[in-house]
């Protein structure tokens, strides 16, 4: 009897022994009379965390009564989604707050109980100031679960220099068949390419889908990707790549390889188009063509809208959380406000999500993107923001991306093993039968 | 000797001679120390194996949220992803294993050889690629093999004439790179078991092997390859499974798991895909138990072939 107890002991202690590496506790030092309450923040954006510190400093100092400690913790893009989704699932682990990139929320949202806390009751006073499209992108069934850092505005980067070189005026290009027209021109007197084009990744074909009113997934969520807009945009591409020889394939396959920077930076090519977050990426990464890019709406469709909302991540609050209604406070606060989203473009350079942030005098004082592009990013973005709808993202979103990526552009622009109608009408009937 | 002093220590003496006795008991000794082996494997394999088989007949939708669907994951494994990353990872399977048994066996011998010049030297410098971190190595190599002409393998064969590659965007060419990069990791640790090998082979069989006329040719194919039997099937083993359970590689390769066309799409790849990507546990789980299937398969099957059950002696 004794020795089976023994053995039980041993078995406890070692059990003990195992575990108690998992029970740390992080504690939070005493700041005046009022204990400050600890928020964790995950993120696989490091300029995310400044942006979000700056926001606790500004709270604080509004709200002395409620204090908060903001915990960041920054991993890698995919490394932060997976452990939030073994978090969620587990029913522990998760923080207060995280930021979840937007062909990954879908993924959060499935099934009957979200792991994530609505906030309509925070976004709802403020929507006719916000550009609501951006809000749909996290929403279900009318409820609001993430807050965008930025409306993602496709717009078009120009190389300045080398349309002076082709004779060439960036401002008379309004249509596709303008740029179509204009590009050449510019191969004919440069001899380099107007524009890149993405074959592993989706920015170059999603934006353009877009402003003719298409999408990957339709308002409920059903397979629309081998529609006929579908398929004439990603063979006007092709043309651009093959028979027009406007374009070549981004080198690196995408526009945020080390290659395509190096090659870009050496103003390998006329003109891009991405989203206006990609400021960021010319001012950091092609340090090079500073004053020689300008930044234009793109080229219209007929019928067609000037822009596309591109990108995004959403902020959003776990249902695991202790002090879910500060946190939400606190989110609308660093946010939703104005003075929030005018810190989004002086912090960040990204445009901010509530359109009377866009009027503001902060707006259009100088920093390092109006000294890289000028003074006039902010004209050409009111110029287009009314146009900047939502995209579907349903269920099947996160599946419809990848297969976007590494299938559909890189087999029918890169490899050209399929035709634009092949590829998409497997990709559509694979995602429809999911 | 029955001092009555001692008389009151004897309950302690007795709990301490028992402890003793679980310590140094034969019948009770060899649980107590295989105990942390046997919790570990319960607490981190066994559970989650069961777990997977379990999760692999339902649909996960959330905390909650899951549905018993029977073999409906099963029948979904039946398309081109999936066939894709089977015969991809076969291929990387049989090219690694092509490379990696001839190449360190013969570089062992060389390396065993008593005249061999800086012997040390060349035994840690095929090591050392073994102890680094895979991801770093991988970075390395997809840096190296870009596809500017100014990358260090392109410029490297710019030299020769030759015009710089496409090399992480063409099916052949980056299969090449994958087992350049497993070849270089894992050269030195086969190595190591080639040569533990050789010095187990008695010197002797040599001797009278030379005194009998037989060339260094004909020693290595009637003395060396026979001995060495055993730890060829080992590394064969070990390889298989290696080559199949590759996933940081081609996630280094490719900043991710997504790589353009799936020319880089292992089945653990296709796994983390479907389980966390697509937040489609259940199917992730049941492609795990395929894998499980195709590795158990494929060694059985090269066990069988090279006669590992036959019963010795008869």
């Amino acid at each position: 009897m004794k020795k089976s107890l023994a053995i039980l002991l041993s078995t406890v202690l070692l059990l003990a022994m195992i575990l108690s590496g998992c029970g740390a506790k992080t504690s939070t030092a005493k700041t005046g009379d009022i204990k400050p309450t600890t928020l964790n923040f995950w993120t696989f954006q490091e300029l995310h965390k400044g942006f979000m510190d700056d926001a606790v400093a500004t709270w604080n100092k509004n709200h002395p009564d409620k204090p908060i400690v903001l915990k960041t913790d920054v991993y890698p893009y995919d490394e932060q989604h997976n452990k939030l989704l073994i978090a969620l699932q587990s029913g522990t682990g998760a923080p207060d707050i995280v930021d979840i990139e937007i062909s990954k929320f879908a993924n959060f949202l499935k099934g009957s109980k979200p792991g994530l806390v609505e906030l309509n009751d925070v976004v709802e006073p403020v929507k006719d100031k916000l550009i609501m499209g951006r809000m749909e992108n996290y929403a279900k069934d009318g409820k609001y679960y993430g807050i965008d850092y930025h409306v993602g505005a496709e717009v078009m980067y120009y190389n300045k220099a080398l349309f002076e070189q082709a004779g060439v005026n960036i401002n008379d290009i309004v249509t596709w068949d303008d740029y179509i027209a204009a590009g050449k021109k510019i191969v004919e007197k440069t001899g380099k390419p107007m524009t890149t084009l993405e074959t592993t990744e989706h920015w170059s074909y999603y934006p353009l889908i877009n402003m003719q009113g298409s999408d990957l997934l339709g308002k409920n969520g059903e397979v629309i990707l081998d529609n006929e807009i579908n398929k004439k945009t990603l063979e006007m591409l092709k043309d651009m790549l093959y028979k027009d020889k406007i374009a070549v394939p981004a080198p690196g396959g995408f526009h945020h390889s080390e290659e395509y920077w190096a090659w870009m930076n050496k103003g390998n090519a006329a003109s891009v188009w991405m989203p206006m977050w990609y400021m960021g990426r010319f001012v950091q990464y092609m340090p090079d063509l500073k004053g020689q890019m300008v930044i234009r709406p793109m080229p219209i469709f007929p019928g067609g809208k000037k822009s596309a909302g591109m990108g995004g991540t959403g902020t959003a609050i776990t249902t695991q959380g202790k002090n879910i209604e500060l946190a939400k406070q606190f989110l609308a606060e660093a946010k939703l406000s104005k003075d929030g989203s005018i810190k989004t473009w002086s912090l960040l350079g990204f445009d901010p999500i509530r359109s009377d942030a866009w009027t503001d005098p902060a707006m259009s004082a100088d920093n390092k993107y109006t000294d890289y592009f000028g003074t006039d990013i902010f004209n050409t973005l009111k110029a287009v923001i009314g146009d900047i709808g939502s995209i579907n993202v349903g269920a099947k979103f996160p599946n419809a991306i990848t297969l976007l990526q590494k299938n559909i552009c890189f087999k029918v622009l890169k490899e050209q093993s399929q035709t634009p109608e092949q590829a998409l009408k497997e990709a559509a009937e694979e995602l429809r039968t999911k | 000797m029955a001092d009555p002093s001692v008389i009151g220590l004897g309950k302690p003496f007795i709990r301490r001679s028992r402890l003793k006795q679980l310590f140094s008991s034969q019948k009770t000794a060899p649980y107590v120390f295989v105990l942390p082996f046997i919790l570990s494997f319960l607490v981190f394999f066994l559970y989650p194996i069961v777990s997977t088989v379990i999760m692999s007949f339902q649909r996960i939708d959330g905390p909650g949220d899951i549905t018993f669907i029977g073999l409906q994951n099963y029948k979904n494994l039946l398309n081109p992803h999936f066939f894709n990353a089977v015969w991809l990872t076969t291929r990387y399977t049989f090219w690694t294993i092509l490379v990696l048994v001839p190449l360190p066996l013969v570089l062992s011998i060389f390396l065993n050889k008593k005249t061999t010049i800086g012997k040390n030297f060349f035994r840690s410098a095929f090591f050392m690629p073994a102890l680094t971190s895979v991801i770093v190595a991988g970075l390395f190599f997809r840096l190296a093999f870009g596809e500017q002409q100014t990358t260090l393998v392109n410029s490297m064969l710019g030299v020769f004439g030759i015009k710089p590659t496409i090399w992480l965007q063409d099916a052949d060419a980056s299969m090449f790179v994958m087992v350049l990069l497993c070849t270089w990791r894992w050269m030195g640790v086969n190595i190591i078991y080639f040569l533990s090998g050789l010095q187990g082979i008695p010197e002797e069989l040599y001797e009278a092997a030379a005194i009998d006329g037989a060339s260094e040719f004909e020693q290595f194919l009637h003395i060396t390859l026979p001995s060495l039997k055993p730890v060829i099937m080992y590394v064969v083993t070990i390889s298989v499974y290696g080559g199949y359970s590759m996933f940081a590689e081609s996630f280094a390769l490719w900043n991710g798991p997504r790589s353009p066309g799936e020319i880089g799409m292992t089945i653990v790849n296709y796994i983390y895909q479907e389980g966390f990507n697509n937040n489609n546990l259940g199917f992730g789980s049941a492609i795990g138990i395929a894998l499980f299937a195709i590795v158990m398969a494929v060694n059985l099957l090269q066990l069988f072939s090279s006669g590992f059950f036959k019963k010795e002696g008869t």
